[in-house]
């Protein structure tokens, strides 16, 4: 025993956090750094007072409406995509012979570039691509077919590149649930749907609130489908196109980095806000009693 | 879902699952027995036997194969686990991880659509019962395994259900904890006046708990009787293998006489009882090391050896006697001889029970 009011010994360092330090240092490098400058670049325009590229964007008429632009694809696709991989991920997570079937097809998009998966749009539900000659043929429907160059297009295309993501989040979510509460439940009079929201929905709760913020993320930043598959001048003209312009046509740096700080600001008031909404619900282990 | 019952009829219960390269197996075979109200029944067997299987073939967590589940004149084989109402304590407790005791205590009474002023009183008297009055608020991670056990067994009675169905609900926890919850599961099932079917590979925990007590292995019933039966009348030599008699004889038989059956081996000249009709010259001898002592040479039926290993074991010891043929004897001896010393094992003939050769 140390004599009382000794101070007590400290943990002598551990030498194996040095090997933390690579990955420190390639954050610094690529993602701080970056993160930093472009902070500060977008304070200092060409021309005008610290503030003067934000002021510039919020009464431009083509600058901040994107933000707006841009969530209204980004949230219904997130809400689709996570609401379409979670009942998908429950049939899904107990073992049958289809089950790796199922999961390879529905994951090979994310093997696909969003640049590919466009090019595949545009001929398949492009206004004389697959679809549209099928149901013309067979008469189902003869109404003119506008999938691409609009809004729907960009929209569908982040489905399919993101829905594969959120699928292989939530299934890896879904089977860390111990399937016995489930059969707990049931023997307790829990008929399946009443196992599902009594005991998955509320273990689930945090993992796809998680699973929502990643998948809006990636949707927040849609830059080539937007292009290529929506009419980037008009309803898809989302906040990285802008950001694009003014960087590569205009060569306003400042302004671009300035866009992209309040794109990245966006992002973050969601996240923060969908997280918080987490913390309401139980977050622990997914096992009732010992292993 | 009733609340009560007078029989609960299985009749030929079977169980297949698809075995390795396709194979179908019978994880549980034509399982039929009549389980009364009130009654308590250990399914007892090694791991792997089945036993579980039965019991959640019962609960309607597993389809049968074959065979019918009848609860007084309701076929009930057919129903999902939620429309039979047989309360369930898992071996890993199963309880949800993100409720409350309380609301995992009153999760059954909610999904029956219980109005909240009557749960409150049931949940309070389901706690009480099980001894963790105070306990309400905390969640299932912030209990001692012994705790939780309670708190399963809380929420399977709180339902009040006809039958309770417990799987192995001891095997997690440490040896004084289990003897005492042990007491406490006999206690409560006295207490409710309803079925308790029971599971476990502990032939203490059976034969202390249970009104009977089946014996399974490979999948199939080998003896459904009382614990002093199955203790001392083992159907056959497996469930006497398994109920502790540890020492088996493969001897010929020189002669049988009403019941009473002389048998001899190399250096051994011994009389038994015969519990199954023999067939063959062939008789195999089982003996519990309790019921076996060293005697004084020239003591009637013993077997001659010499003490190999002495297990010192507190009130007893464990003492092994080689026999001059290499056959190792365990017996139970208030007295512990030196290794090497020359020892006279004796069995009472009603003791030494024989049965035929498998």
């Amino acid at each position: 025993m140390a004599a009382a009011g000794a101070p007590l010994a400290r943990e002598p360092f551990d030498r194996t956090l040095l090997l933390v330090s690579p990955a420190a240092l390639f954050m610094l490098l690529l993602f701080v750094y970056p993160f930093v400058y472009g902070l500060w670049l977008s304070f200092t325009p060409k021309e005008g007072g610290a503030l003067a590229n934000y002021t510039h964007f919020f009464t431009t008429d083509n600058l901040w409406p994107t933000i707006w632009t841009t969530l209204r694809l980004a949230l219904p696709a997130t809400l689709i995509n996570v609401g379409l991989a979670l009942p998908i991920a429950f049939k899904m997570r107990v073992k049958t012979p289809y089950q790796r079937w199922v999961t390879t097809i529905l994951v090979v998009p994310i093997t696909l570039g969003t640049v590919l998966i466009a090019e595949g749009m545009l001929t398949y539900f492009g206004p004389k691509g697959w679809l549209a000659q099928f149901l013309q043929f067979f008469h189902l429907y003869d109404g003119a077919i506008r999938l691409t160059h609009n809004y729907t297009g960009v929209l569908i295309s982040l489905v399919i590149s993101g829905f594969p993501f959120s699928f292989l989040l939530i299934l890896s979510y879904i089977t860390g649930i111990d399937p016995g509460l489930a059969r707990a439940a049931a023997t307790l009079g829990a008929d399946p749907k009443a196992q599902f929201r009594h005991i998955y929905l509320p273990l689930l709760a945090p993992g796809l609130a998680m699973c929502f913020c990643l998948a809006f993320v990636q949707a927040f930043s849609v830059f080539p489908s937007a292009v290529l598959l929506g009419s980037p001048a008009g309803p898809t003209r989302v906040i990285s196109i802008a950001a694009y312009e003014a960087a590569f046509e205009v060569y306003d740096y400042s302004l671009a980095s300035a866009i992209a700080m309040i794109m990245g600001f966006v992002q973050f008031v969601i996240v923060v806000a969908v997280l918080g909404l987490r913390n309401l619900f139980y977050r622990g282990p997914m096992i009732g009693g010992k292993g | 879902m009733k609340s009560s019952f007078d029989e609960l009829k299985l009749d030929a219960v079977t169980r297949r699952f698809a075995g390795a390269g396709g194979a179908a197996f019978n994880a549980l075979s034509e399982l039929t027995m009549t389980i009364k109200r009130g009654e308590f029944i250990a399914l007892l067997g090694p791991s792997g036997c089945g036993k579980s299987t039965a019991l959640n073939c019962i609960a309607g967590l597993l389809q049968l194969s074959d065979g019918t589940i009848m609860l007084d004149d309701t076929r009930i084989d057919t129903l999902p686990p939620e429309q039979r109402g047989f309360g369930m304590v898992f071996q890993n407790y199963a309880l949800f991880p993100h409720m409350t005791v309380e609301k995992n205590v009153g999760f059954g009474l909610r999904m029956r659509g219980v109005a909240a002023s009557e749960m409150a009183p049931r949940v309070a008297k389901a706690l009480k019962m099980v001894q963790l009055t105070g306990q309400e608020h905390k969640l299932p991670g912030q209990l001692s395994g012994g705790q939780q056990q309670r708190v399963a067994i809380a929420r399977a009675i709180v339902i009040e259900p006809p039958l309770i169905l417990m799987d192995e609900p001891l095997s997690n926890l440490d040896a004084k904890l289990r003897i005492e919850t042990r007491a406490e599961i006999r206690r409560i099932h006295t207490e409710l006046g309803r079925a308790t079917i029971y599971v476990t590979h502990d032939q203490d925990e059976a034969l202390s708990l249970a009104d009977r007590i089946v014996v399974i292995k490979d999948g199939a019933a080998h003896q459904i009787a009382t614990p002093q039966e199955v203790y001392s009348r083992p159907a056959n030599l497996h469930v006497a293998r398994f109920m502790g008699y540890r020492n088996v004889l493969e001897l010929d038989v020189e002669s049988e006489e009403g019941g009473r059956v002389a048998l001899s081996g190399p250096g051994i000249r011994l009389t038994g009882t015969r519990m199954l009709p023999l067939s063959g010259r062939r008789g195999c001898v089982a003996i519990r090391p309790e019921e076996a002592v060293l005697a004084d040479a020239g003591t009637t039926n013993t077997i001659a050896g010499r003490v190999a290993n002495v297990e010192y074991c507190g009130r007893d010891s464990l003492v092994d006697v080689l026999t001059p043929a290499g056959t190792l004897l365990h017996v139970r001896s208030a007295r512990a001889p030196q290794v090497g010393d020359p020892a006279h094992v004796h069995v009472p003939v009603e003791r030494a029970l024989v049965y035929p050769v498998t």
